[in-house]
């Protein structure tokens, strides 16, 4: 994805992220809380399954009847992970059923490739939906063109058929290709944010990495003195900075304000604990520490600058590294810490935004649908999460996929939120409003270039979101969900 | 049986004709139709439309308040753009064809080097969009090292750590892109006027030479009236394509799924459309959205031919 700058370029990343998270909709009426635990339910609730593909245990090698004489139509997204790992678990999948024969499609433009495909009625069997161009899951969904894959999670794993797929994924995974109380995407690529930095630029300069937001505008003071800007962001995108925010927010106010924005309460974003992150981040903008112009830079302009040492800090997701691949310099040695922490949070200051991306899904009108089934199946064993690691350069959601000799083989940064991740223990931050409301994500954005571009206060943006909130709430034309009480 | 004489004629132009009439009706004419009755329902965009609502989706739109500021955005370029790029091009070919000094051939020339100009002034043509795109988002970087950044901070208008905004400034951000757009189909026009121009004999300029008429007399009173009919062309023209503008917009502005930023405040009809379609699943509304934008394209057009409409002169 070396398309500098165009916006389908960001968006994919965008996302990635965000449909990592199509989390966990658990409906007013539905007493199933969305929870890891939940075992059962493949065989009631399976109202999109076509009924063709029953799951059935007693044949550990072939759960699905896949019939090798049917042919597999497979279709993925080709953004910044390529499309050579496809081709990879395609092969796995032709070495397990011979004479299969797999059709390869790859590209960006999703819409314009399935949309008539899906009205149709003619889908391939298993799709990569990511990117700009993405078909939105809730939106499939509410039309019946999803295959439930909790009878995936029940299947034997590849690697041990005495355990169920379900068991071998990393925790989060399978609540965040939740819609309702069944998955119906398996989100395969691992994501972790955070404030990224150099560490060899760090150390040279005997800078430590702050976990408090007090020490952090210290620091800031420090590095701005050296002449380079402490703070840079994507401004062209606001969706970027309204990660750290949005990640401080849930720090500061702990679940009740989470539930309470999730949920569009009215007054939700007048809790202190927004108040202080706001306060927290306009900081940046007030005292003069981003990057001068950053706030209308493209993603690949300001990371790049920040790359070149022109600003010490940059917001991002994990796949920063890959992005910027070329345009890191030797010995940068690119690394990312967790949002610094305020007076008074509710969670640890270790606690990270952890997503899992790249929905992955099986038409509900697939021709071969237990062939979609068993292809995923192959990606979610060890050698599948392997193969990936080492074909797209990323962590997939894959447990124990990682030997310590690819481990060896990971780049700094890849490494350092692999840590990030471990270190947060199981205390992971997630939003769901910016999936489920697409226009109000959308009128917090608008808001935010604004804050960052300084034309308006800490204040009005309160203000600007609680009215974008209370307008989608009053909107009887957006479907409403309720965020999960009890998520891991 | 024997047809008539003019029936056969008829039949044989018509055998010529069927072919790019039936490409037009299935790939023109039938998705319009289909949008106007996609537009009369609550449709997602990924499954067949859920339930027909008449005309909900039309009575929601004027009561959207960012469809009515993309749709003033559009009227601004609409009436800024095609004026300031036709005013542009006229003036540049009347320069290039007969704006020159008095003497040479029948006393009528290009001011020196035109043949080098009609290039430089064509070459945005020949770009495509997306280098338009790569170029310009150089060009309008916020940050000290864009290229009308170092020129303004060298010109001591601003420093470095007080950047323009450009793309991102509220204020400026439409300019920006009509900037790109005058800048993108100067050359065009240029090209096509100059053309006409050569049309126009050669006499008519020695005439009014004769008699005494400067440079803006001739302009005035021989060249524009003379060019009118391709004035009425590059209106028709470049109303649709103020109309549109959606890949500046869409690639160039701030904001995620289509830009239309900051604040809206660079939001047009065409990518407040996309984002409808792809992005916030509301397909039926998009599609009414299209039906107007197409209504008013259609009025546009006829008013420019009709009230431009002038005797012709055959020369």
């Amino acid at each position: 994805m070396s398309e500098h700058g165009l916006p389908a370029d960001v968006s994919r990343r965008q996302m990635l992220v965000r449909s990592a998270a199509i989390a966990a909709m658990v409906g007013p009426g539905s007493a199933l809380a969305a929870g890891c635990a939940a075992g059962s339910g493949s065989s009631k609730s399976n109202t999109n399954n076509s009924g063709s593909t029953a799951a059935n245990a007693s044949d550990p090698k072939n759960p699905f009847g896949v019939k090798a004489s049917n042919p597999l139509d497979v279709y993925v997204f080709k953004g910044g992970y390529g499309d050579n790992y496809a081709k990879a678990f395609e092969a796995m999948y032709t070495k397990d059923f011979p004479g299969a024969s797999v059709s390869h499609h790859s590209g960006q433009n999703l819409t314009g490739d399935l949309q008539p495909r899906f009205n149709a009625g003619t889908p391939p069997d298993v799709i990569d939906d990511s990117g700009a161009q993405q078909l939105k899951l809730d939106v499939l969904h509410g039309s019946g063109q999803l295959t439930n894959l909790d009878q995936l999670l029940n299947a034997p794993s590849i690697d041990d058929p005495s355990k169920k797929v379900r068991d071998t994924l990393l925790a989060g995974t399978i609540e965040q290709g939740q819609l309702g109380a069944n998955m119906f995407s398996l989100n395969y690529v691992f994501t972790v944010f955070g404030l990224w930095y150099s560490a060899s630029t760090f150390k040279k300069n005997n800078w430590q990495v702050p976990t408090t937001w007090d020490d952090f505008m210290t620091l800031c003071a420090t590095i701005k003195a050296t002449g380079m800007a402490p703070f840079a962001h994507q401004g062209k995108y606001p969706y970027y900075m309204l990660v750290p925010l949005m990640d401080m927010v849930a720090k500061n106010g702990g679940p009740d304000v989470q539930t309470a924005i999730d949920n569009l309460e009215p007054n939700a974003w007048k809790a202190d604990a927004v108040v202080n992150s706001v306060n927290a981040i306009y900081e940046l903008v007030d005292k003069g520490y981003m990057l001068p112009g950053t706030e209308g830079l493209t993603h690949i302009q300001s990371q790049t600058l920040w790359n070149q040492g022109k600003a010490a800090v940059i917001p991002c997701g994990s796949w920063l590294e890959n992005e910027q691949l070329t345009a890191t310099p030797p010995g940068f040695d690119m690394a990312v810490f967790a949002m610094p922490s305020l007076a008074g949070d509710k969670m640890p200051q270790t606690a990270v935004r952890a997503e899992a991306g790249e929905p992955f899904i099986v038409p509900s009108k697939a021709k071969n649908q237990a062939g979609g089934l068993e292809f995923l199946r192959i990606m979610c064993s060890k050698a599948g999460g392997a193969s990936f690691a080492q074909n797209a350069n990323s962590l997939s959601v894959v447990k124990d996929a990682i030997t310590p000799e690819i481990s060896a083989k990971l780049l700094p940064g890849t490494k350092s939120s692999n840590d990030l991740y471990q270190a947060a223990n199981g205390q992971y931050i997630a939003w769901y409003y910016l999936n489920w409301y697409s226009q109000f994500e959308k009128d917090l954005e608008d808001a935010m270039s604004q804050l960052m571009a300084n034309k308006i206060k800490p204040a009005d943006f309160i203000n600007r979101a609680q009215s974008a909130a209370d307008k989608c709430a009053a909107d009887s034309s957006v479907q409403k969900f309720k965020r999960p009480t009890s998520t891991s | 049986m024997r047809l008539r004489k003019k029936t056969r004629e008829r039949l044989f132009i018509a055998s010529f004709l069927a072919g790019p009439l039936l490409v037009y009706l299935v790939f023109v004419i039938w998705p319009y139709i289909e949008t106007f009755g996609y537009s009369l329902t609550e449709w997602s965009g990924v499954a067949p439309p859920t339930k027909v609502v008449g005309l909900k989706n039309y009575v929601d739109l004027f009561h959207d308040s960012i469809f009515l500021k993309a749709l003033t955005h559009n009227m601004i370029i609409l009436i800024v753009f095609p004026t300031v790029t036709i005013a542009l091009a006229m003036f540049f070919a009347f320069m290039l064809n007969v704006g020159g000094r008095r003497g040479g051939l029948g006393g009528v020339k290009g001011i020196p080097g035109s043949a080098f100009f009609r290039i430089v002034f064509f070459f945005p043509q020949v770009l495509s969009v997306a280098i338009i795109v790569i170029l310009f988002q150089s060009a309008y970087e916020s940050n000290s090292v864009g290229l009308f950044n170092a020129i303004v901070i060298k010109l001591g208008l601003t420093d470095a750590n007080h950047p323009w905004e450009f793309l991102n400034s509220p204020t400026f951000v439409l300019w920006c892109i009509m900037f790109i757009l005058v800048w993108q189909w100067v050359g065009f026009y240029l090209v096509l006027f100059s053309a006409a121009m050569q049309q126009i004999p050669r006499d008519y300029y020695e005439a009014a030479l004769l008699d005494g008429a400067g440079r803006t007399q001739t302009y005035f009173k021989v060249t524009m009236p003379l060019l009118w009919d391709s004035v009425q062309t590059a209106w028709v023209y470049l109303a649709v394509a103020a109309m549109d503008a959606f890949a500046l917009v869409a690639t160039l502005t701030p904001g995620s799924s289509f830009g239309g930023g900051p604040d809206e405040h660079g939001e047009v009809l065409s990518t407040y459309l996309m984002r409808n379609f792809q992005v916030l699943g509301k397909a039926g509304y998009a599609c009414a959205m299209g039906v107007v934008i197409f209504f008013i394209t259609l009025i546009l057009s006829l008013v420019v031919l009709r009230a431009t409409r002038r005797e012709r002169l055959e020369y």
